[in-house]
């Protein structure tokens, strides 16, 4: 166990769906945790029905929501200001470079990110390519561990079993509630789950995502 | 925003018409369309703060219409538009969602730069 969590993830949600039971773990054990966000979701399409949000007003609305997120989470909140879906034509030696000089700041002793090339949203994968270079940037003695959080379908084929698996069953209703303070995106995503022509996989698939965080150790 | 209704709208378009104007203009279906369902395909379309002076500008259709601006040099339009709205700041908003509120299309047209 770390004693400084650095979250480096491009999207407000990816944190609460992605690694909330984890980060509620570490918090639990007064260990400092610190969400670096990469965007603002400004690209999301849920809108509601009836309507909550325009393409304009929905960056504010899920800055709110991020900041709520991170209030029921208990960790601290760096937003980095890329634009959502940009951030993988962005320079990414740039990207590694500012992301080394905050991590630099912390001096973490682990870097939570999404695994490159398994994260099926670009920007995941964009996110993970900078957070990884960042520590690799740094001094081999300074290093952070790096877990990966993989999502692609065919993750287990491809990468083998993660290294790290924890059931967060323990830790669910504050999942559950950091989800929820994204409110403009988790009605959508549950209902894209219930919904899903692959719907018998993808449901059990949804369910363990949730119940079960896993991660890649990412070895340099 | 509101459901489209074509008079207002085609008298927003004109009152843009003829000035220096920023256009936002987007499509999509979203990044995991192909995640939950492997035969979809993702695509997408993004300009934003593309600046443009229009000359002409239209607006066709019955519950989803389809707006076209032609411009000094060239064209744009977008088709699936059902819903729309001029914001405090005078912004002409308008975009095409579906039976659960997500957009699929956007264009919307300001005198002053999208932040």
């Amino acid at each position: 166990m770390g004693q400084h969590v650095a979250i480096i993830l491009p999207h407000p949600d990816d944190e609460a769906f992605g690694c909330s039971g984890t980060i509620l773990e570490f918090r639990e054990k007064d260990i400092p945790v610190t969400y670096f966000c990469g965007t603002l979701g400004e690209m999301g399409r849920n809108m509601g029905s009836p309507f909550f949000a325009n393409r304009e007003t929905l960056p504010e609305i899920r800055k709110e929501e991020l900041q709520d997120a991170c209030k029921e989470l208990d960790i601290n909140l760096e937003m980095l200001g890329y634009r959502d879906k940009t951030l993988e034509f962005e320079d990414r030696t740039e990207v590694a470079k500012d992301l080394k000089q905050r991590l630099e700041e912390i001096n973490p002793s682990l870097v939570i990110t999404f695994y490159p090339g398994h994260a099926v949203h670009p920007d995941h994968d964009a996110m993970g390519a900078a957070a990884i270079k960042a520590v690799e940037m740094m001094d081999e003695s300074k290093r952070p561990e790096v877990w990966a959080k993989a999502i692609t379908h065919n993750r287990r084929e491809l990468l083998g079993e993660p290294d790290i698996v924890r059931d967060v069953e323990d830790y669910f209703e504050g999942k559950m509630r950091a989800i929820e303070a994204h409110r403009s995106q988790a009605e959508g995503m549950m209902k894209q789950f219930r919904d899903s022509p692959n719907l018998k996989e993808i449901n059990s698939e949804g369910r363990k995502l949730l119940k079960y965080e896993e991660f890649y150790k990412w070895t340099f | 925003m509101e459901t489209i209704q074509i008079d207002h709208v085609q008298k927003a378009l004109e009152d843009l018409a003829h000035k220096d104007v920023y256009i936002h203009l987007e499509t999509t279906n979203g990044a995991y369309a192909r995640h939950f369902d492997s035969n979809a395909y993702n695509v997408g379309a993004f300009i934003r703060n593309a600046q443009v002076k229009y000359t002409q500008a239209k607006i066709i259709g019955h519950e989803s219409y389809r707006v076209g601006l032609k411009t000094q040099l060239g064209w744009i339009y977008a088709e699936g538009l059902t819903d729309w709205e001029l914001d405090d700041q005078g912004r002409l908003l308008m975009a095409g969602h579906d039976n659960e509120g997500r957009l699929m299309v956007a264009l919307e047209i300001s005198e002053t730069p999208f932040k």
